[in-house]
């Protein structure tokens, strides 16, 4: 009798050894995935992009010559494009979704709260190409005709920094892919930053209320240290949908192979640049050049999200936790 | 890209031979989106009558080339013909279709349809940034009468590679010298200035909503953004708008008969009428195709095409070939195409 229950105890612990087994070879699976297809990606791109840059060499970043005909490709024009839209977008966009994150979860009347907080949801699902089209028929004559005569008379006219404001009003260029970009990403930021607003605590901000703390001492000394990690992923995030968007930004870019100091002036994006050749990429070094780009692509956000995660570290270290 | 397109194409073959009771024939045709909408309605149009299916695949000229070079699709067409090296390398056999043309677009206060007049020579230096005022001297000296403002131009481009841009630069390459040597001709050129638009709608869109600018675009988009256009000044010297009539002027008065392999782009044409920036639209077919049924089934479409689709293409802004170029276009694939 004894006997069988020691044989079913022993059954039962070899067949849960097992199934713990086979449930990490599970896991483990599932997190080599990602890095296989992340690590696949970047070969093959790479592999495909093999002839632009054995024929160019470091040029093909440097460079700012990009012409099909005499078959010289040169990827700093887009690579640009691409880092300055990303960084106006983020200027706008973290400012503007702190806030709304902070109204609903602070300050706004309980009522209004889910109702704000879905709608932002729904921004989030909105597809890039209506941010695209509403972009080009609503924004840009609106910026062309009413903001960028005002910004090109007066912030064009500020010594050193004129230059990026001055220029011809289009409305089509690099500062409206900018805008348009940090409305696109604002949705992002902001429902991860109130998801992680949320989780504080009530007792530690009722603590700091009680010692006579106002709002704004509450969230800049509690709620943010509280959530500072899961805020900056989800900058992260929204940084990269601004680094690799594609549709909305072909549509307000103007798509031009030309380096210009004005952020009025067209521009283009890495994402914008494939998006617009690839399907009549006639040779194969053109092609070739394209996939590098994509490389560069995956390069540049690497880097991008490299040195916030430093930062974050140094952050970290400075303040002992 | 390819890759996804031709496993799309398998399994649309795959999906269609799956089905018993498919119509006599599936022919798959690839390439130029400029000639997709009256390629459609010829489609629907023939299928009524002939039992046999068109499956025409919009994905760009470049991309129609590289298929029917890799004998996956039973026809390919193109805006840029090939010379008869590159159809001799690859084994196949081209012909024109039908003709299209593209048109400078503007917006400036005043300008109606067909209100601005350019020549050759002001329109490439417009394009390579060396007019930049609508109000200069040589604009106002083609356009008497005409008040034009004392306003920037702003050139709208495309900015991904096209049939139309090539047509356009081929014909401001033949007009000015320094077209030629600064910017060259091709599907996608080194654009001295101005900005890029996606597709004919993008630039259309764009060249409206920019006060004086100046693009290029399909009768078609023209005709519908409602943009004023311009008449151009041919190589006879006199100026033409663009539609129909002028269109078949420049596919007549161009020498078929001299070109080998119909390798001639009809831009800048001789005739009194001609429109000088015409555009036409290439077949190219495989001398060995995987399978010969469709090729016939394709050669028996295109030949009701000729025969029957003129009002079709009218209807759309295109215009049919001229009846002496389709003999030839039919002389030449009967004797080179024996299936």
């Amino acid at each position: 009798m004894q006997e069988t229950l020691i044989a079913a105890a022993e059954r039962r612990a070899s067949r849960d050894a097992r199934h713990d087994r086979s449930f990490r070879w599970m896991l483990a699976g599932a997190g080599l995935f990602v890095l296989l297809a992340l690590g696949g990606a970047a070969l093959s791109m790479l592999w495909g992009g093999r002839e632009a840059f054995a024929t160019f060499g470091l040029d093909f970043i440097t460079s700012s010559n990009w012409d099909a005909i005499g078959q010289q490709f040169g990827a700093w024009v887009p690579i640009y494009g691409t880092l300055v839209t990303a960084a106006i977008a983020m200027l706008i966009a973290i400012p503007v979704s702190f806030g709304i994150a902070l109204f609903l979860t602070e300050v706004a009347p309980t009522w209004m709260r889910t109702p704000v907080g879905t709608a932002i949801e729904l921004l989030a699902g909105i597809p890039s190409i209506i941010y695209g089209m509403w972009g080009l028929f609503v924004f840009v004559p609106m910026l062309a005709e009413h903001v960028y005569p005002w910004v090109d008379a007066n912030l064009g006219q500020w010594p050193i920094v004129g230059s990026l404001f001055a220029g011809p009003p289009l409305g089509i260029g690099t500062l409206t892919a900018g805008l348009v970009l940090a409305i696109m990403v604002v949705p992002f930021i902001s429902s991860v930053m109130r998801d992680v607003f949320l989780t504080v605590p009530t007792r530690l901000k009722e603590s700091a209320y009680a010692l006579g703390s106002t709002r704004w001492e509450v969230v800049w000394d509690v709620v943010l240290p509280y959530t500072r990690s899961a805020v900056i992923g989800g900058i992260f995030l929204g940084l990269g949908r601004a680094l690799g968007e594609t549709m909305a930004v072909t549509f307000v870019l103007g798509n031009a192979h030309e380096l210009s100091t004005s952020l009025l002036m067209p521009g283009n994006s890495i994402a914008a640049t494939i998006a617009n050749e690839f399907a009549e990429a006639d040779t194969d070094l053109y092609r070739s050049s394209l996939i590098a780009l994509g490389f560069l692509l995956f390069v540049v956000t690497f880097i991008v999200l490299a040195v916030a995660k430093l930062m974050l570290r140094q952050l970290a270290k400075r303040e002992g936790s | 890209m390819l890759r996804k397109l031709k496993s799309q194409l398998l399994v649309a073959v795959v999906a269609l031979g799956a089905c018993g009771i498919a119509p006599a024939a599936d022919v798959i045709g690839a390439g130029s989106s400029f000639v997709y909408p009256v390629m459609a309605k010829w489609s629907a149009d023939y299928r009524a009558v002939a039992q046999t299916r068109i499956n025409y695949q919009a994905i760009g000229s470049g991309g129609g080339i590289a298929q029917i070079k890799a004998r996956t699709v039973d026809f390919g067409a193109s805006d840029k013909p090939l010379d008869s090296a590159e159809l001799a390398a690859a084994n196949l056999v081209q012909f024109p279709l039908v003709i299209g043309g593209v048109v400078p677009v503007v917006n400036v206060a005043g300008v109606t349809p067909g209100g601005i007049r350019f020549n050759g020579t002001v329109l490439a230096d417009i394009f390579r940034g060396q007019i930049k005022r609508w109000n200069d001297a040589a604009i106002v000296a083609l356009n008497p009468g005409v008040s034009l403002p004392d306003q920037a131009i702003t050139v709208v481009h495309r900015s991904d590679g096209s049939g139309t841009t090539f047509n356009f630069t081929n014909y401001l390459a033949k007009v000015s010298g320094e077209w030629k040597t600064k910017a060259g001709e091709g599907i996608t050129v080194r654009w001295p200035v101005g900005i890029g638009g996606k597709g004919n709608e993008g630039v259309a869109a764009y060249v409206k909503q920019i006060k004086g600018g100046i693009g290029y675009v399909e009768l078609t988009y023209a005709l519908q953004s409602k943009l004023g256009y311009a008449l151009m000044q041919n190589a006879a010297g006199e100026f033409v708008a663009p539609n129909e009539e002028s269109f078949q002027a420049a596919a007549d008065s161009a020498e078929w008969d001299k070109a080998q392999d119909f390798n001639l782009v009809i831009t800048n044409a001789p005739g009194a009428k001609a429109w000088p920036i015409a555009a036409t639209v290439f077949v190219m077919m495989s001398k060995q195709p995987k399978n010969a049924e469709n090729a016939k089934a394709a050669l028996a479409y295109f030949d009701w095409v000729f025969a029957n689709g003129a009002a079709q293409a009218s209807a759309l802004h295109y215009v049919s070939l001229p009846a002496k170029v389709q003999a030839q276009a039919k002389a030449h694939w009967t004797a080179a195409l024996k299936y």
